[in-house]
């Protein structure tokens, strides 16, 4: 099982998501995003939190634009996995990976701290060892977290069951308190809290470290 | 050639910031403002030979990067 770590300049959860990586048994590597192709046999990409190229211009949207994401963009139409991260889920919906946008948090304020959370969809990878509803808690840290979408795209995340998380309390203007959710295959996940930094009982608990166990499941079945 | 872009959020998506502007012009004693948007305005230098060739570089431009066109739009006037 082989994870690949983006690296942005200006990212800097990506050593944090690796280690969360290899504790469920992945290999990890980090990957520069001025690489034109992913490692051989890389299984899953990890887009880390951070402040890629400084939140220029928008949240993601010149990293969405790196050399790099051409090939994460044929890794995930060959159905391959990935997960974004904070600034990685930015990254993703910039690059037209995940739908919809993430904007100014709805209350100005950068948010930090422990956030409460649900689990919505307990149909992927990154979500069956939880329980359906089950309550967890991962740190968030951004600025520009309030998911937005139009209307029909939201009804067709909630119909489809692609919203992996929400928030038990909003924190940040999310439409229908959407905290994290699924690609239409289900094996692209983007959220904005942290299961990387809730991977350690000693550094936040371990709630977020089965996010990494069911995707190594993922391969163990295969 | 210069390309003036204007990007704006699209009516309807929330605008925290243009709301914290407003409320410190109310703060201020600036009565009657209805409403803050704030956007974005890029200038661009092209070495397009016509105004033709800048504006369609320039709207190429915007639709590959400079907007979200999820919830922006933009407006690219050729103004040198």
């Amino acid at each position: 099982m082989r994870a690949a770590v983006l690296v942005f300049p200006g990212s800097n959860c990506d050593r944090d998501l690796a280690i969360a990586f290899r504790r469920a048994g992945f290999e990890a590597e980090m990957v520069w995003h001025k690489e034109t192709a992913l490692p051989e046999g890389t299984d899953v990409v990890g887009v880390p939190g951070g402040f890629s190229y400084g939140d220029y211009l928008r949240c993601g949207a010149i990293a969405a634009r790196a050399p790099i994401m051409a090939a994460l963009a044929e890794h995930v139409k060959k159905g391959g996995y990935a997960i974004g991260i904070c600034n990685g889920f930015q990254v993703l919906t910039e690059a037209g990976l995940l739908p919809g946008i993430l904007v100014r948090n709805a209350g100005i304020k950068f948010v930090c701290k422990p956030t409460p959370l649900v689990v919505a969809s307990t149909d992927s990878a990154f979500t069956e060892v939880y329980g359906a509803g089950e309550a967890l808690t991962f740190p968030v840290a951004h600025h520009d977290g309030n998911y937005t979408a139009d209307e029909a795209t939201l009804d067709r995340l909630e119909g489809d069951g692609r919203v992996a998380f929400r928030y038990s309390e909003d924190i940040n203007g999310s439409a229908r308190g959407m905290a994290g959710i699924l690609s239409e295959n289900r094996r692209v996940l983007g959220l904005m809290p942290h299961p990387e930094r809730a991977a350690d009982p000693e550094l936040g608990g371990e709630d977020g470290a089965r996010v990494f166990a069911g995707l190594a499941g993922a391969f163990a079945t295969v | 050639m210069r390309a003036r872009v204007e990007v704006m959020l699209k009516d309807g998506v929330l605008d925290p910031q243009g709301e914290a502007v407003a409320h410190a012009l109310g703060a201020l004693g600036f009565d009657g403002v209805g409403g803050v948007r704030q956007g974005k305005l890029i200038e661009l230098d092209l070495d397009a030979a016509d105004r033709e060739t800048a504006e369609t570089q320039a709207r190429d431009m915007c639709e590959a990067l400079l907007a979200n066109t999820v919830i922006e739009t933009y407006r690219v006037e050729i103004v040198e």
